[in-house]
């Protein structure tokens, strides 16, 4: 089983892993606070200023399902999967209008949740559990992918078993997250998240320095890079596009899904845990300006999909590309701490997902429902335990669940994610939408939605309207379009009573 | 309000793919699609700070 282990890559990957573990559980000590306190625990009791929260909010965003996902679908068909460019720049401008409006109105009432928001502002307890349930859901296929990209990397190392024993380092790594979570809540992913940056940015730095200089320069990367895609298209007989541009085909479903994504993201309970922890709007817009930073990275991240063509890898998973390249190109104990970097860029958002969704589970499900006089220690601790929980259901997608099912599921969590929009967004803005309104339409969003995405074979991102070529368009879309338009229609028909709910001022 | 230009027209130049969708001109043998994804994303944090500095002097007192 570890035959074919690389050691010099293993050893270096195996010391960064436990140093950030041993960061982890140091966490709790770090600006001190009562980590019984889900205040605490929870939101790293929202002191978090413009810096912690740009390695927070950086680390949520871009992720290591990003490092592997993103360049594997450049690998694969070229530059559609460059959607993730427009899509980060679709999302400071988001962040910057929509996040200090709620960051302000989530502090002064004490909340911890986007359910908690939207019980506030319309007091209605269905649709906060609908936001509540749809976090949630959408979150445990997101974890399970970060663990993806980590296995990935295990897998690449040389880690090579048979049955259960091949996700042996993955549960160990699994455990080590789960209880330095438990114990220092966002303190830990915070801290760690500044290890994490820092690695990334000498693996991108040394890879968009050395790889090029050994390939003949930029111009032959990707000149290698669009003959082999054309040959692809090619030898396909149309049926797979690819290419250095995108052909016609391929231009809706790619302004649609970085314009839908964008939407979606900070919808996720990790987004608004990690934007909730900050110190105040200013950390907020400030991070909004700086953040794009990380955008750069992901477009030279991006680009190892080329650069593994000109390199000449040839993988039939294309998953496997980037880890493969980095074994071509680079010492051996140089790939194991790029592989340490993007196993490590997995621990941190799976830790504030776990968080947010634990959060969420909390005070937003288990307190309306089951013990609505439950105090704030035990609110707390319950929160700490559905963490562990979460992790594990994400544990469990990994080992049943084929990996292309889990993929599918991702953007499908998209979709379903998109649906609560206009409850958070909308509420901000305007005092046109009620609270039924929203929830009509979130089920006819959350229906329809599903409704396209379910194919005969697989679950599919894009829907072909009027079943025109040209307009192929992500289905979180056009079930958002339907959410908004039912949302609205029934907001008229049936107007918020006032005496319904504990409605708040935004101002 | 005025400033509201510096938020839109990030999102505008991000979507607005037929306007970047070709390999020529290309840049240090980068065509010009991947040129101009590099090159938006720090004109999309200036355009933020703009925008930034003119809401803080249309409201000096927050």
């Amino acid at each position: 089983m570890i035959d074919h282990l690389n050691r010099p890559a293993t050893a270096v990957f195996v010391a960064f892993f436990v140093f950030v573990s041993l960061l982890g559980f140091v966490a709790a000590r770090w600006k001190r606070g009562d980590l019984n306190d889900l205040h605490e625990w929870g939101l790293g009791g929202r002191r978090f200023g413009s810096v912690i929260s740009w390695f927070l909010i950086g680390g949520d965003l871009y992720t290591a399902y990003t490092v592997i996902a993103v360049p594997s679908v450049v690998y694969a068909i070229g530059a559609y999967g460059f959607f993730a460019i427009p899509y980060t720049i679709l999302i400071y401008p988001l962040l910057y209008v929509v996040f200090p409006k709620l960051w302000a109105v989530t502090h002064r009432h004490g909340y911890l949740t986007a359910g908690d928001y939207v019980y506030g502002r319309y007091g209605n307890r269905w649709l906060e559990g609908a936001v509540a349930f749809t976090g949630i859901l959408a979150t445990m296929p997101y974890i399970a992918l970060q663990l993806i990209g980590m296995e990935r990397v295990i897998k690449a190392l040389g880690f090579a078993a048979e049955g259960w024993m091949a996700h042996l380092p993955l549960g160990v790594a699994f455990i080590l997250l789960a209880l330095y979570t438990y114990k220092s809540g966002l303190r830990a992913p915070a801290m760690i998240a500044f290890v994490k940056d820092i690695m990334i940015y000498i693996v991108v730095i040394a890879a968009i320095v050395i790889i090029p200089a050994e390939l003949g320069g930029y111009g032959a990367i990707f000149d290698a890079a669009g003959a082999v895609l054309d040959q692809k298209s090619i030898a396909s007989g149309g049926k797979i596009v690819a290419g250095l541009t995108l052909a016609p085909v391929q231009i809706a479903p790619f302004i649609t899904l970085a314009i839908g994504s964008a939407m979606a993201l900070f919808m996720y309970p990790h987004a608004v845990t990690g934007i909730l922890s900050a110190s105040g709007g200013r950390a907020i817009r400030a991070n909004a300006i700086t953040l794009p930073a990380y955008s750069i990275a992901l477009i030279l991240i991006a680009l190892m999909g080329y650069m593994a063509h000109a390199a000449g890898i040839k993988t039939d998973d294309p998953q496997d590309a980037v880890p493969q390249l980095f074994l071509k190109m680079f010492p051996d104990w140089f790939a194991g701490f790029a592989f340490a970097s993007i196993a490590i860029g997995a621990l941190v958002p799976a830790a504030i997902m776990s968080i947010g969704a634990a959060n969420t589970f909390a005070r937003n499900l288990w307190k309306p429902l089951v013990n609505p006089t439950i105090d704030p220690r035990n609110e707390a601790a319950l929160a700490k335990f559905m963490s562990l929980l979460v992790k594990v259901g994400a544990l469990l997608v990994i080992l049943f669940m084929p990996t292309r099912f889990a993929l599918d599921l991702q953007l499908l969590g998209g979709i379903w994610m998109i649906q609560v929009f206009p409850a958070i967004v909308c509420g901000l803005f305007s005092r046109r939408f009620s609270g039924t309104g929203l929830l009509a339409g979130w089920v006819i969003g959350m229906g329809l939605g599903t409704y396209l995405a379910w194919g005969p074979i697989a679950w599919t991102p894009l829907h072909r309207l009027f079943g025109l070529d040209m307009l192929g368009l992500y289905n979180g879309l056009i079930a958002l379009a339907a959410n908004l338009g039912v949302a609205f229609v029934v907001s008229v028909l049936l107007p918020q009573d006032e005496q319904e709910g504990v409605l708040i001022s935004n101002g | 309000m005025k400033f509201l230009i510096f938020i839109l027209l990030p999102c505008f130049l991000a979507i607005s793919v037929p306007l970047y969708n070709r390999i020529e001109p290309r840049l240090f043998g980068f065509p010009l699609f991947y040129w101009y994804l590099l090159l938006l994303v720090p004109l999309g944090s200036l355009c933020l700070y703009i925008y930034d500095r003119g809401r803080d002097h249309d409201r000096p007192s927050e």
